[in-house]
């Protein structure tokens, strides 16, 4: 089952930090989110293989948008 | 006096150099990026130029726009504020060479303060005692092994090129050494372009309390006494408080007479802070701010001085127009920072519009606030949107002062740490004046 990744903050995507087919743990961050001068992991929910980042480094993403889907 | 002032900074402590400048009679000249054209110290200074897009590195950060803007304004001097390029030495210089007067240290002395192994090393041949450590960068894990087994476990490592608490690593044992020293190089590395570390002994819960300092251009020096700072959350500050409570005489003698020392040594001119760390009765050089600090404020209350329209005066080439003997402390003064950041969840940032705002106000009470009702605060800066500054004739007062004081201050929109600090400033710990600067990390506030 596919699961998409959140963000769960409003911020600019400062650093991706997995790509598609690596296998990540839960609590792995996906990618590095920036706000108010803090970098912010969002992590990954579950243990599973990222199957797409739908971000790109410098993009503004709101709380709730997806930023990776894992497979 | 200067005839114009260009701010190289945004939010509350734009407003405030704008009011120091109107007190004075000289022209303010706001510079901002396209997220704050709608801010109110955009309307309040007496000129305003944008500067750029949203991103600090295209506005706020970007050298060439704001000497730009300072041309195309005819200013004469250029306050940077804290934060952003205020401790940039390079900043300081292209003012300098620009024929801008820098509100501020000369850019030499931002540089030696900056780099923070010469500034230890500067401090330590002046007298002021430093953390027992490294001499200078070390260059290996087994390099910081031999200096750990000298100065004792635990031990910090810290980015010689670093501040702000970013890249720092704590290491409990030798047996941890060589994994913490691996992860605090390459973080060094990437947040500052060099990887150079140096040790030192870690403090398990010391006090930080730090002297403002003030020079002036022939030769004077003088402190304006202590701030207490040790209620911070990710090494970066809360509350602040002057006078420091429970502080024996004799040691805050000796820490205003090393301020002023390390000052003098370093031949500081304008406003200043040095930082120290105090466990038991021992204190230790931190790092010297070289620029005004967010907590001015509290000096101020208790002073009954305004430290900004000093910066002014002396930056005109102006002599400190105190000496030593008439800069009295008196009262007591608490400064709580209202972070747009959520309390529960770790203190996360919190975006947003600002929806209703209420700003208290009665005797003893005084808010700087950056924000207005319907402004956005963007991801793009400091989450910091107010201070809330309470005095009182003791600190009792100040306290009770700043219990009304949180509790009449409404911000809708955005999820601030207001609730945080009414937990502080209930507590048995705080009110005890007994505090250290793991108190937030190790939960001591939690609801």
């Amino acid at each position: 089952m596919a699961e998409d990744v959140k963000a769960h903050i409003t911020g600019v995507v400062f650093q991706i930090t997995s790509k598609p087919g690596d296998s990540v743990a839960a609590g792995d961050p996906v990618v590095v989110l920036e706000s108010m001068k803090m970098e912010i992991p969002v992590e990954a929910p579950r243990a599973g293989k990222v199957k797409e980042i739908t971000v790109a480094e410098g993009q503004t993403v709101q709380e709730g948008d997806t930023v990776a889907v894992l497979e | 006096m200067l005839s114009s002032v260009l701010i190289a900074n945004r939010g509350e402590i734009a407003r405030r150099i704008i009011r120091a400048c109107r007190a004075l009679g000289v022209r303010s000249i706001a510079a901002y990026s396209e997220a704050d054209a709608g801010w109110p110290f955009v309307g309040e200074a007496d000129q305003a130029l944008p500067i750029g897009p949203a991103p600090a590195r295209e506005s706020y950060l970007n050298v060439e726009r704001i000497l730009g803007a300072a041309r195309k304004a005819g200013a004469q001097a250029v306050h940077p504020g804290y934060g952003f390029l205020s401790e940039n030495w390079r900043f300081a210089k292209s003012c300098e060479e620009a024929g801008l007067m820098f509100v501020g240290p000369p850019w030499r002395v931002i540089q030696q303060m900056g780099d923070k192994v010469g500034a230890r090393r500067l401090m330590a041949r002046a007298g002021v005692p430093v953390v027992p450590g490294s001499d200078g960068p070390v260059e290996s894990a087994e390099a910081a092994g031999r200096v750990a087994a000298r100065v004792g476990y635990p031990i910090i490592l810290k980015a010689a090129a670093g501040g702000g608490g970013i890249g720092m690593v704590k290491v409990a044992d030798e047996g941890g050494l060589a994994a913490a020293f691996a992860s605090a190089e390459r973080r060094a590395q990437s947040a500052f372009g060099s990887g150079a570390l140096f040790v030192e002994r870690f403090l398990e819960t010391p006090r930080h309390i730090e002297v403002q300092v003030f020079g002036d251009g022939h030769g004077h020096v003088v402190h304006l006494h202590e701030r207490e700072c040790s209620i911070q959350r990710r090494h970066q500050k809360l509350i602040e408080e002057s006078p420091a409570p429970n502080l024996p005489a004799g040691l805050k003698s000796r820490l205003t007479h090393a301020a002023v020392t390390g000052a003098r040594a370093v031949g500081y001119v304008n406003a200043g802070t040095m930082e120290f760390i105090v466990q038991g009765g021992e204190f230790y050089f931190l790092e010297m701010n070289t620029r005004l600090q967010v907590e001015h404020p509290v000096t101020e209350q208790v002073t009954g001085l305004d430290l900004v329209e000093c910066q002014l005066r002396i930056a005109a080439g102006e002599p400190l127009p105190w000496r030593q003997e008439e800069i009295i402390q008196r009262g007591a003064s608490i400064e709580c920072r209202i972070y747009a950041e959520d309390p529960a969840k770790n203190f996360l940032p919190s975006p947003g519009r600002i929806g209703r705002l209420a700003l208290p106000e009665g005797p003893g009470i005084r808010v700087e606030c950056g924000v207005a009702e319907g402004v956005e605060v963007s991801v793009h800066y400091d989450p910091l949107l107010a201070k809330v500054v309470t005095t009182g004739s003791t600190r009792e007062e100040a306290i009770g002062r700043m219990s009304g004081a949180l509790a009449g201050f409404t911000v809708e929109g955005v999820k601030t740490v207001i609730p945080f600090h009414q937990r502080v400033i209930a507590s048995a710990a705080f009110r005890a004046g007994s505090v250290h600067t793991q108190m937030v990390e190790q939960g001591v506030f939690n609801g």
